[in-house]
């Protein structure tokens, strides 16, 4: 289990990054926490011949509040956003999903914006921006633009971001008074991707829920109050037929379709003022 | 392993592996990796056949099992060559660019269907997958039966897992061209009864071959016996080549590659009376032993060939085995070797005793164990229950017992899903090196000779300055060996266990050592810890012989303690004056005497004899009792198993060492809940292996393991030189079957089979599932050719062209090639037939393919088959999709879809959650690729078919 041959370049910022990208072309990728490239690299299933390293970037590792977002920077790891004081009450979606991602080790390692970029079906932070709608800013050599975080996930692994941009920061809404958040998973060990996972937010006129690990991206429900209540199981249930979930090669359909069914109610109830 | 230092020159190996689970290979091209910087070999089957021979099976059958596939593969995994290079880097960047071309067969993954194969078997010369199938007799079962008021019958399968250690197998071979002799350093296991194996495989006399071990082993838990293909691979790879050769498995090549418990059908039936008493039991077993019959298989059902009536007094007793080859990884040696299999047969079946008479299944066990003085018990198969007490280890338990009814009460009063179980087993320890045998008929072990034993070495050697160093031919991996045997010999010889020194590592040149040597079969505290201490007494009887001549007086009045030899009230002498004497003072040596400097013993428990002409076998030397209770609950939303307590009493002789006693049932406890809850090798009907990384092969960490309450009592061995059994696997062949039994209990389920993982256990629940509110319209009957794919999806697309438009455009190779995702180039080979280079990908993962797809059953413009192989670094593909054309009112198409893919290899095995995924999001592109915009798509139905843990396939 050794990767295939490649250059490393290590760089200070965001601009030298892309500038790096688009002189090394598509065959160059980022390396941040490398919690997910390193092991894809070692098992040789991708064979990128640049990898351009952020990690030690201290200009890209930051945690800034400002004009109701939570802004974070590509190189900020999972365990600084743990960590960060204001979490519980800036972003509490966040503070219950996080300790849900992989291990100590892996969230000390790992990055916020890394996780988002490497776009994994099951992954918990693509499930929140999803929720949150936040947004991701990329950076390109033809400058910055903003994908809203609904819209950034195309695919399973595969995101808005071209190959010669990178993801300079995501910015997560603050909560708002009166919102309210739950997050539910299930995977057969903590710590693994999730079977299924849920994210809840409840607003004055509605409650939106992003159901991670049934299809090749979260999958964002509005259920307007109407809905809530008694016809709760039948739009649940509507739902889950709807993602059309895939078998795969340890878990069955039914299986994920009960998962959004009981986690999703489970998430509701705990919303619901 | 890998940290060790290694002689100038070493080369480092990498193995290319067969990425099919059965097809002829072709050929094996290394041109290319051989002209790549720092590439100094690569080594092929056939020079495997020039240089070597295959391996001796147990059974005689005309199966030839290579150190390199010849001529075909048979499993997922399967090394067809080893490259070798400057470093490991280079090593597996040239076994990249080893080209091998197969035609696939069709595969076996399911003992059933491999033994109704009518062709295409496994090994042809055989003529059948079905490899050995003995029936043994004892008592009058068929009388038994007759009489006894209730046949009650169990079927189960136990699925394939694993223990698996930590740090992966390690090889440093070397080849010295002037005396032809190999020397092997490797973590190899043992039993060294597989060093003749080597030996005969690598065509040299047996003192050619030497093996070596180092001092230290991440874990092992019976896998690294498996690494003895590769050794022999890899020594002829340091002949080759001329240097000496390194290797470090890794984790993929451990999980894909290494070995597997074997997998196991059984119908067991008992004939019973209406006080639940078993007068007889009649065993089916088919066993999965995988592509090749590899040493010592079929030994994981003979190891417990005779105790298999368990800890019950039962006088009649039939048994069928059959061994049945698949196309799955061979099996091998794993921690409670044939035990979890037979117990959970076994210990659901008391249960479902209980069950079926009203009694509670606590007086079932307690019913038929053998009574406390019928020891030494002979078995109905020739087993000897060495000693034991098990109703007093019952007895022990019995206050938790009514703790966990007291808990299910009050749990399911609230309305919870909570349930016990229980399970009684003997676990056998000291394997006789002759039950392997019993495979063969009398008349063939007649003439073969007989075989039996299992003879332990130990050798204690005092050194100038009288400091002791024991050695043992164990290999341990971690079980704390060296701390029991300093204490061990320490204790003999009156001194501080920090004195003695413990090596274990073992060098067949220079260490006593026998077939038998190595660490399994739990035979640690009964077999080497007692060797180790008769020579350590052994020598502190002819060291009491040197100091009477001292102390004037006679050997019988010596005493060795603190430190000193003592004679009375003399004055004592320091342990290590007496002890250099022979170094330094040989004149004052007693006449007659030897000099004392090394003392080694041999021990082999009499009781290990060949089988006799009435297939009647000690199969082992000591019999502990283990008698486990449990208490679960279910949640209802996930279907999650949490063991709420568990409780292990054990009978393991005399503990050595209490501390190290409970690691072992600790560590075995955790083993058992994983192949309980979790563990399960995954193949796909195509034989692609899909448990190749951590994530996909769950293992229980500390977070899921709960801590146990341990319970001991000590019944001394007969047997064993210190009266000690072993302990360490019980808990494997206990712990499954108990959990599972707790979860019966608590679902009110009669069937239950492993893993129980969450998706199972909801099946179990057995709710049915809210129908669909959408009733969308049916998707178009298109039928594939042949069976069943990993991956099977279907779909509609409409696209603003007609459809003799369309038609023209998949036909067209050019603009066939602009529709394939990631196509580098396709050329049109003949009238029906492509050819092509492909990158795959999805996100950064992606690989290129040699691509060749052909057309068929053409019916322009409405429909058109295509079948298409991929081969590539990644793995091999193939797959057929049928398309469907129909004109829509407006002018356009409405195509549908059906498809069916098999990936197997390294994307399979590493990349199994995802790989549905995958091949939807590379057929929408193909989709989205038509000029005409596509109006609307939907995948109607995409499912992976695994054999899942949670439905048959």
């Amino acid at each position: 289990m050794k990767p295939a041959p490649f250059d490393y370049v290590a760089v200070d910022t965001a601009e030298e990054a892309v500038a790096t990208l688009a002189e090394t072309g598509p065959d160059a990728r980022l390396l941040a926490g490398g919690q997910s490239l390193i092991a894809i690299l070692n098992s040789r299933v991708a064979e990128p011949a640049v990898l351009v390293d952020i990690s030690r970037s201290p200009e890209l590792a930051y945690i800034e509040q400002v004009d109701g977002m939570v802004e974070i920077g590509a190189a900020t790891t999972q365990a600084a956003l743990e960590h960060w004081p204001a979490l519980a009450t800036a972003l509490p979606l966040l503070a219950e999903a996080l300790p849900h991602i992989g291990h100590v080790q892996t969230r000390s390692r790992g990055t916020v914006c890394g996780s988002i970029a490497h776009a994994d079906p099951a992954a918990e932070l693509p499930l929140c921006l999803a929720l949150l709608n936040g947004r991701v800013r990329l950076r390109g050599m033809r400058g910055v633009r903003v994908v809203e975080g609904r819209a950034f996930q195309t695919g399973m692994l595969t995101t808005a971001c071209a190959a010669d941009e990178m993801i300079e920061s995501v910015s997560f809404p603050v909560a708002r008074p009166g919102q309210r958040f739950a997050f539910r998973e299930m995977a057969f060990r903590h710590g693994d991707f999730a079977i299924v996972a849920v994210a809840a937010m409840a607003d004055a006129d509605a409650i939106t829920l992003a159901v991670g690990g049934a299809t090749d991206r979260p999958a964002v429900h509005v259920f307007p109050r109407a809905q809530l209540g008694e016809a709760l199981a039948d739009s649940l249930n509507r739902l889950a037929w709807d993602l059309d979930c895939a078998d795969d090669a340890h878990v069955p359909a039914e299986y994920r379709r009960h998962l959004i069914r009981a986690l999703g109610a489970d998430a509701v109830q705990a919303v619901m003022p | 392993m890998d940290d060790l230092g290694v002689p100038p020159g070493t080369l480092h190996a990498a193995f290319v592996r067969s990425s099919h689970a059965h097809a002829e290979l072709l050929s094996v091209d290394c041109t290319e990796a051989l002209a790549m910087g720092g590439v100094a070999g690569c080594l092929t089957g056939t020079d495997v056949t020039a240089m070597a021979r295959p391996f001796v099976v147990g059974v005689k059958q005309p199966m030839a099992h290579w150190a390199l596939a010849v001529d075909r593969v048979r499993y997922v995994g399967e090394p067809i060559a080893v490259v070798c290079a400057t470093d490991r880097y280079r090593a597996e960047d040239a076994a990249a660019k080893v080209q091998a071309r197969y035609r696939p067969l069709p595969v076996f993954m399911e003992s059933h269907a491999a033994l109704a194969a009518t062709a295409d078997w496994l090994h042809p010369e055989v003529a059948s997958n079905l490899v050995s199938d003995r029936r043994f007799r004892y008592g009058d079962p068929e009388t038994a039966f007759a009489d006894a008021p209730h046949r009650i019958e169990i079927d189960i399968t136990y699925p394939r897992n694993s223990v698996t250690p930590i740090e992966c197998g390690g090889v440093v071979a070397a080849y010295q061209p002037g005396d032809d002799s190999y020397d092997i350093l490797s973590n190899f296991q043992g039993p060294f009864a597989i060093q003749p194996v080597m030996a005969l495989a690598l065509n040299v006399p047996g003192n050619r071959l030497r093996l070596r071990t180092p001092p230290e082993s991440g874990g092992s838990f019976g896998t690294k016996h498996s690494l003895f293909p590769a050794m022999v691979a890899l020594a002829l790879a340091a002949r080759h080549c001329g240097r000496p050769v390194k290797w470090i498995e890794d984790r993929l090549e451990h999980l894909t590659a290494a070995t597997a418990a074997t997998g196991r059908t059984t119908r067991l039936a008992a004939a019973v009376g209406a006080d639940g008493v078993i007068s007889a039991l009649d065993y089916d077993q088919i066993e999965d032993c995988g592509a090749y019959l590899r040493a010592p298989e079929p030994a994981t059902v003979y190891r417990m060939h005779g105790n298999m009536t368990g800890a019950y007094a039962i006088p009649n007793l039939s048994i069928r085995n059959r061994i049945v080859l698949t196309n799955k990884t061979p099996s091998g040696l794993v921690r409670g070797f044939g035990g979890p299999q037979v117990y959970f047969a076994l210990e659901r079946l008391t249960r479902r005793i209980a069950d079926r008479l009203g009694l509670s299944h606590w007086d079932v066990i307690r019913r038929n164990l053998v009574a406390a003085d019928a020891f030494p018990y002979r078995t109905a198969s020739g087993g000897v229950l060495d000693s034991g007490d098990y109703a007093a280890v019952m007895d022990l338990a019995k206050p938790h017992f009514d703790d966990l009814l007291a808990r299910r009460e009050r749990a399911r009063e609230a309305g919870r899903r909570y349930g016990v179980g229980c399970a009684a087993i003997v676990e056998p320890s000291i394997s006789n090196m002759g039950y392997i045998t019993t495979v063969l008929t009398h008349r063939e072990r007649e003439k073969a000779g007989p075989k039996g034993g299992a003879v332990a070495s130990a050798s204690v050697t005092v050194d100038p300055l009288g400091g002791v160093t024991v050695q043992v031919a164990s290999v341990p991996q971690g079980q704390g060996h060296r701390t029991v045997l300093a204490q061990t010999v320490a204790d003999v010889l009156g001194l501080d266990p920090d004195d003695i020194r413990v090596a274990v590592e073992l060098d067949t040149r220079r260490d006593a050592w026998s077939v038998a040597s190595g660490n399994y079969s739990s035979r640690f505290a009964g077999a080497v810890a007692g060797t180790a201490h008769l020579a350590a007494t052994r020598l502190r009887r002819r060291l009491a012989v040197v100091a009477a001549e001292h102390f004037r007086c006679e050997p019988d009045a010596i005493t060795f303690a603190d430190g000193k030899v003592h004679s009375g009230s003399s004055p004592p002498l320091p342990f290590r004056r007496v002890a250099a004497t022979s170094h330094w003072a040989e004149g004052t040596r007693p006449q007659g005497a030897e000099p004392v400097i090394r003392e080694t013993a041999f021990w082999s428990p009499e009781s290990l004899r060949a089988p006799n002409a009435l297939d009647e076998i000690n199969s082992s030397a000591a019999h502990g009792f283990v008698f486990d209770l449990c208490g679960v609950e279910i949640d209802p939303m996930t279907g999650r198993v949490r063991v709420d307590h568990y409780v292990t009493a054990h009978d393991a002789g005399v503990l050595l060492h209490p501390g190290m006693a409970d690691g072992q049932v600790r560590g075995g406890f955790a083993n058992g809940l994983g192949a309980a809850l979790f563990e399960q090798f995954v193949y796909a009907p195509d034989g692609a292996f899909l448990s190749g990384t951590f994530a996909d092969y769950v293992v229980p960490t500390a977070a899921e393991t709960p801590d146990i309450t341990i319970l001991h009592h000590e019944t001394p061995s007969p047997v064993t030189p210190l009266g000690a059994k072993g302990i360490g696997e019980g808990n494997c062949m206990s712990t499954p079957v108990t959990i599972a039994n707790a979860v019966a209990d608590a679902l009110g389920a009669d069937d239950v089979t492993l893993p129980l993982t969450p998706p199972r256990v909801l099946a179990l629940i057995g709710e049915p599932e809210p129908a669909s509110p959408v009733t969308a319209a049916a998707p178009a009957a298109l039928r594939l050719p042949g069976r069943d794919y990993a991956l099977d999806g279907r779909g509609t697309v409409e696209i603003a062209a007609s459809p003799e438009a369309v038609w023209a455009r998949i036909l067209d190779p050019d603009q066939l090639a602009g529709l394939i995702p990631g196509c580098e180039a396709l050329a049109r080979t003949d009238a029906h037939s492509y050819h092509g280079r492909v990158r795959f990908g999805v996100g950064m993962v992606s690989g290129r393919f040699d691509v060749t797809m052909t057309v068929h059953d053409l019916d322009p413009p409405h429909r058109i088959r295509m079948h298409g192989r991929a081969e590539g670094a990644l793995g091999s593909g193939q797959g057929d999709g049928v398309l469907s054309l129909l004109p829509t009112a407006d002018g356009g198409t409405r195509l549908s879809y059906r498809y069916g893919v098999d990936l197997s290899g390294r994307i399979a095995a590493v990349g199994g959650r995802l790989l549905g995924g995958a091949a939807r999001a590379l057929i929408g592109r193909f989709f989205d690729a038509f000029d005409g915009p596509v109006v609307r798509r939907r995948d109607w139905v995409s499912r992976v078919i695994g054999l899942l843990p949670g439905r048959r396939a």
